[in-house]
């Protein structure tokens, strides 16, 4: 500390704690609201001390989904997610570590050519290109199926970028005494580049499973059918619209389900999410 | 930078590019180029005829008043949410660079809404806000200030703002955060024996130093609110009342999706690209040179 003035170090924990309640209140709310009776939320203004139907609630939506909007079970929906999520997130961690794996570790023509042509990708996100994207995923009857879901999303420029330039701080040596030795490209990858690599992918998990859970507008465009809705698109389709008809205490049990299990990963997994988080944008 | 000692092998680099490179050009090269295409096209009520008309719908999209109009949304939209996402965040950050005790503790309390994603942060804001059962909307009530922002032009796009910025704060407070904690702390202590106070050592040495971090948050901050802020709105307002919310992002999806216009849809996206194609160019023209003081 520079100087010591405690009119200063107060106003700091002020703010900080105004913040983090200011911040936390409307998941407060949710998870009130999620242990209510739709009675109680309707009889203005709601309760702000948690009810007793946490458990007819929660069983209610993760088996059989709301009454009045969507009915499909939340805890398939969540499985949806969960399935989307991990394929997403392996799935570009595989084939970005690979391909920068022969940009980096090979000569070979056309090798700028392929480097330019994962860059631009970084120019061209999803919601640009919504409507072509979703005929390309129709013509190839990928509709209402995880392939669908997944494979549109798992090209990935970022973290292409980040192996490169991990694999540009590794020691010449290892791959020299490597090629000493009389291992081929496969075995020092496997062997040596994969294991150094451990810190770059936990990060890049994190940061690609927040990444696939959370999307929206594609899966919005390519499930039609309930059994293949994301937890997040589940809760759109249960606001039937009209504040008296929206069963809010289904909804936002269903909210906090949608935001619990990448909410944990960032809390638990913080020092690889903000490691991820800061060079992935590097 | 490039490695001395390097493998050979003719055919093992493009398998191992081939991945990458399929899904690139399925899934990213060939509908970019398709909505190229189409923004050149016209089709006709059913979908049977398409025909090429050159520029035609780009022209109709800037004679367009509901365009530009959305054009106009936009930007205050993504000033609004870059303007107050990065200052209340460099507020927080400054506090919490200087906290000692408990630092990681209030770290970890402010960065888990970056984990909601954007449609459940809008619906949660909905509720709080929700015309007849909101408990925001009650207190506002009492406090004699009439809130209905399904109605009110100015109410919708606080909300949707409020919502967008909740979500990215963690996001701008992480980046704020490592950049304070790169200054070197003998800058600030030679400033404090010269006797400057803690708000001039933060006017004139804290926030230049951070100036390569704040631009380069104010990108991200805006491509943000141009796309992924997508979710915000379709959970809450849907573009209303009357379009007051209605951002490009949004238009696109509304044109393409619900009203089945591909030719003017298609424009639109392709308006779209280019302005994503120049931020990421700004960013990385100056990104890359560290711009600064």
């Amino acid at each position: 500390m520079v100087e010591n003035r405690r009119w200063l170090d107060i106003l700091c924990h002020a703010v900080l704690i105004a913040g983090i309640l200011v911040i936390a209140f409307p998941l407060y709310v949710t998870f009130v609201a999620s242990t209510l009776t739709q009675d109680e939320i309707l009889r203005v203004p709601m309760p702000l001390v948690p009810g007793e139907h946490f458990w007819a609630n929660y069983s209610q939506v993760l088996a059989a989904g709301s009454h009045t909007g969507a009915a499909a079970p939340v805890g398939r929906m969540m499985l949806n997610s969960l399935v989307m999520a991990l394929a997403i997130a392996v799935g570009k961690i595989a084939i970005s570590i690979i391909a920068s794996f022969a940009i980096v570790y090979f000569r070979f023509p056309l090798r700028n050519f392929f480097f330019w042509m994962i860059f631009v990708t970084l120019m061209l996100p999803v919601e640009v290109r919504i409507i072509p994207t979703f005929k390309v995923v129709a013509d190839l009857g990928m509709l209402n199926s995880y392939v669908g879901l997944t494979l549109p999303l798992i090209a990935s420029a970022t973290a292409t970028f980040l192996f490169r330039q991990f694999f540009l701080t590794v020691p010449e040596e290892l791959a020299e005494a490597a090629r000493i030795d009389g291992a081929g490209p496969l075995r020092f990858f496997l062997d040596v580049l994969l294991p150094l690599s451990k810190t770059s992918i936990a990060a890049l998990f994190v940061i690609q499973f927040i990444y696939g859970w959370n999307q929206y507008l594609w899966p919005l465009l390519i499930t039609t059918e309930e059994s293949m809705y994301t937890t997040v698109i589940g809760i759109k389709r249960m606001i039937t619209g009209g504040d008296a008809l929206t069963e809010w205490n289904l909804v936002m049990a269903t909210a906090i389900l949608a935001l619990l299990p990448p909410a944990l990963v960032v809390v638990l997994m913080q020092r690889w999410f903000v490691k991820g988080l800061v060079e992935t944008e590097k | 930078m490039e490695k001395r000692v390097v493998f050979r092998s003719a055919w093992l680099p493009y398998a191992l590019l081939a991945p990458q490179i399929a899904v690139t050009l399925v899934f990213f090269f060939w509908p970019a180029v398709q909505a190229i295409w189409y923004s050149f096209q016209l089709q006709d009520a059913f979908g049977e005829r398409t025909q090429f008309v050159g520029l035609a719908n780009f022209a109709a999209l800037f004679r367009d008043a509901n365009y530009l109009h959305s054009f106009g949304i936009t930007a205050l939209f993504s000033a609004l949410v870059a303007g107050c996402g990065i200052g209340i965040a460099l507020l927080l950050a400054t506090m919490a660079n200087r906290v000692i005790r408990g630092a990681l503790g209030y770290r970890t309390l402010l960065i888990w809404p970056y984990a909601v994603a954007p449609a459940v942060a809008g619906v949660l804001w909905a509720f709080l806000f929700a015309p007849s059962v909101g408990i925001i909307t009650y207190a506002l009530r009492r406090a004699g200030y009439n809130w209905d922002w399904v109605l009110q032009a100015d109410q919708a796009m606080a909300l949707v703002v409020i919502a967008s910025v909740w979500k990215q704060i963690s996001y701008n407070f992480l980046f704020f955060l490592a950049g304070l904690q790169s200054i070197p702390r003998s800058l600030i202590e030679a400033a404090a024996i010269d006797g400057a106070g803690p708000m001039r050592r933060f006017w004139t040495i804290v926030f230049p130093l951070l100036s390569p971090t704040t631009f380069f948050l104010l990108v991200v901050n805006i491509v943000y609110a141009f796309f992924d802020t997508f979710g915000v709105i379709d959970a809450t307002t849907q573009g209303g009342p009357a379009g007051a919310t209605q951002i490009l992002i949004y238009k696109v999806y509304y044109d393409g999706v619900k009203a089945a216009d591909l030719g003017g849809s298609s424009a639109q996206s392709v308006v779209l690209m280019a302005i994503v194609i120049a931020l990421t160019a700004i960013q990385f023209r100056f990104v890359e040179r560290k711009v600064q003081y």
